[in-house]
């Protein structure tokens, strides 16, 4: 029988608003899937969202859900969260809300340790205001800003997020659909901040004009260029050059947030 | 049984009116002068089960807030000058999305960094227009470590009451002062609590235009919603209606216009025979008192009008007095170049001769300089 996603879909909502071609919906698939193999309480779960294309999809799931201002979504979910420690909270929006103007708040997130899943969905571009380039441009990528080619280092989410503390950190791809839910339950399932990259397709903004003539060719590069991160122990630095891992990069265990401090203060709820 | 008295420091009283309202959350970030209320808050907040977070900058405490009173907690953030600036976008979601929450201002010299530790009432048109955008604006003013705490109490509570940010527009003489401070007994003064829909989940229709209010369920109580910061409809997603955009615009601002009686408060004193009055907010007031006792010994009726609520403006209570033409001067003493003066202006409308007295000298307005004003109408 298919999988039934209707239940946690805001029908009335649809369609959405994302391009042809555009993989955020299926990360959003991948999504349900997750909560759903955790038969989350539909009330329990809240999911914050700052501005962007990404930051859209909270619209379109039937939980507690939260759009905010432009790359604030993980300080809103701090509020949230320690308001109410029983939600889970979900934190998400693309790689220039997560690492521009809200790289303040990601790495914070990440030194703090608060018990939340942090998506990063990352398409190397700002799609929504129309393709300018974001701190995961690649070095010499169009983008409008950058018409000459992008002339700045960029981020690598990931090492971004395991240098500021995370306790786990995780890269996927929207090509990997079951990957990606296996990785998101992953996520929820650590006590503390997780980081979930999930690299995407933006072929309107970010393909187009990057020598990628199809959506098609976008996922097919996902394909070939993600390694899994056991694979990539046993791989040369020259067979991984132009690739990316994906898996669990990183995962330690350090004492939670909200434990922490309601212990060091002596608060008895 | 004794009432409980202290002596205590302006900013400290913020917290304890604060606790006193019910506030189970602070999120802030350190600036001064209001430094205090967040040391207070995170050393107060666990004794009575709430959580304080200092945040990664003043944005984010703003945020944070926003998230917790979405989650049901009553939620505080303090901050000052340049902090204000900086949480101004946030400021204007909770205004849009409805978001009760209350936010010092401890006023200090501006623009930019400014007069760190120097007093100062310069953020009156910041609270007004800091954000962009049409939304409505309450904003109290208390003038002594009493109200400090009593307007604290009323602000959590025109929060609730009317679903909404609530700014307390402070200074650092008030802030950092000591005075004695009276702890009301619980129940004392009024604490409103936020109401919970008493619809069925799937009918709950969190930003209703066709309502004057609806009550903000909070996350996990089994309403599921959306909120966001774009336009939205009565169910809360988003539209790019310009005829709901201006309807939901409007009954905003309408819903705290209709009930200007509630909200405004002003401390008039001997206004009923006044030929000059004297118009001032927060700790300048407590000079333009002075000064208008002194021109009542000399023979000059004068009068304070003492706003405790300066948004929305007190234009009633002004238009009440000017309006038995007996008035002939209005003396406006503010501690920046003339932000209130022209709201003052606009209500005279030329009846009576309006005077501002500015000073940027980061000590408060002596009774002197204002009674040297009130003599030039008379």
């Amino acid at each position: 029988m298919a999988y039934d996603y209707a239940k946690y879909l805001r029908k009335g909502k649809l369609p959405h608003i994302w391009c042809a071609g555009c993989t955020y919906g299926i990360v959003l698939k991948s999504l349900i899937r997750a909560i759903d193999s955790l038969q989350w309480d539909k009330n329990d779960v809240a999911i914050v969202s700052g501005i962007g294309c990404a930051s859209r999809l909270p619209g379109y799931v039937d939980f507690n859900t939260l759009h905010t201002t432009h790359g604030r979504s993980i300080a809103f979910a701090t509020g949230v969260k320690l308001a109410n420690p029983n939600l889970k909270v979900l934190a998400m929006g693309g790689d220039g809300d997560m690492t521009a103007i809200g790289g303040n708040h990601f790495i914070h997130a990440c030194r703090r340790n608060i018990d939340m899943t942090v998506f990063v969905f990352n398409n190397n571009i700002y799609g929504m205001t129309g393709a300018q380039y974001s701190p995961t441009t690649p070095k010499g990528a169009w983008a409008t800003t950058s018409p000459y080619g992008m002339s700045e280092n960029n981020f690598t989410i990931t090492d971004l997020a395991i240098g500021a503390g995370a306790t786990f950190v995780a890269r996927t791809t929207a090509y990997h659909v079951a990957h990606c839910e296996k990785t998101m339950k992953e996520a929820f399932q650590h006590k503390g901040l997780s980081v979930v990259e999930i690299i995407n397709a933006c072929p309107t903004g970010f393909g187009r004009k990057n020598k990628f003539k199809t959506p098609t060719s976008m996922l097919l590069w996902m394909k070939d260029s993600a390694v899994n991160v056991e694979k990539a122990k046993n791989m040369s630095q020259e067979e991984l050059a132009g690739k990316f891992t994906i898996g669990v990069l990183h995962k330690i265990e350090k004492p939670e947030y909200i434990e922490t401090y309601d212990a060091t203060v002596g608060l008895k709820k | 049984m004794a009432k409980k008295v202290e002596f205590m420091m302006g900013n400290y009283a913020v917290a304890e009116g604060a606790l006193y309202a019910g506030c189970k959350f602070f999120g802030g970030y350190p600036i001064t002068p209001s430094t205090e209320i967040a040391e207070r808050m995170a050393e107060r907040l666990p004794q009575v089960g709430g959580r304080f977070i200092q945040m990664e900058d003043e944005i984010a405490a703003m945020a944070s807030v926003i998230g917790a009173s979405i989650a049901g907690a009553k939620a505080l953030t303090a901050t000052s000058g340049p902090g204000f600036s900086l949480k101004q976008e946030n400021i204007g979601y909770a205004m849009l999305c409805e978001i009760p929450c209350v936010i010092v201002d401890v006023m200090r010299g501006g623009p930019s960094t400014g007069m760190p530790t120097g007093p100062s009432q310069s953020d009156i048109m910041q609270a007004k227009w800091g954000t962009h955008g049409d939304h409505p604006v309450i904003a109290v003013t208390p003038a002594s470590v009493q109200e400090q705490f009593d307007e604290t109490v009323r602000a959590f509570n025109l929060a609730e009451k009317y679903r909404c940010p609530v700014f307390i527009l402070t200074d650092s003489i008030i802030g950092q002062m000591m005075e004695q401070l009276v702890i009301p007994e619980p129940g004392e003064l009024e604490v409103i609590e936020r109401p919970m829909p008493d619809c069925k989940p799937e009918e709950y229709l969190p930003f209703d235009m066709d309502k004057d209010f609806v009550p903000l369920a909070p996350f996990g109580s089994g309403y599921r919603y959306h909120i966001t910061g774009l336009h939205h409809a009565s169910d809360g997603f988003p539209t790019n209606d310009p005829v709901l955009h201006t309807k939901n615009t409007v009954r905003l601002i309408e819903r705290l216009n209709k009930n200007y009686d509630d909200i405004v408060k002003v401390e008039e004193f001997m206004t009923d025979d006044a030929e000059v009055l004297v118009f001032a907010i927060g700790v300048t007031a407590r000079s333009a008192k002075h000064a208008v006792v002194e021109a009542r010994n000399q023979g000059i009726k004068a009068g304070l009008v003492r706003p405790l609520t300066i948004w929305p403006f007190p234009e009633k209570h002004l238009e009440k007095l000017l309006s038995k033409n007996t008035v002939k001067g209005i003396v406006v003493p503010e501690m920046n170049l003339g932000q209130m003066t022209f709201e003052v202006q606009r209500v005279a409308k030329g009846r009576c001769g309006v005077e501002g007295l500015y000073s940027l000298m980061l000590d408060p307005i002596l009774p002197g300089e204002i009674l040297e004003k009130i003599r030039r109408f008379v």
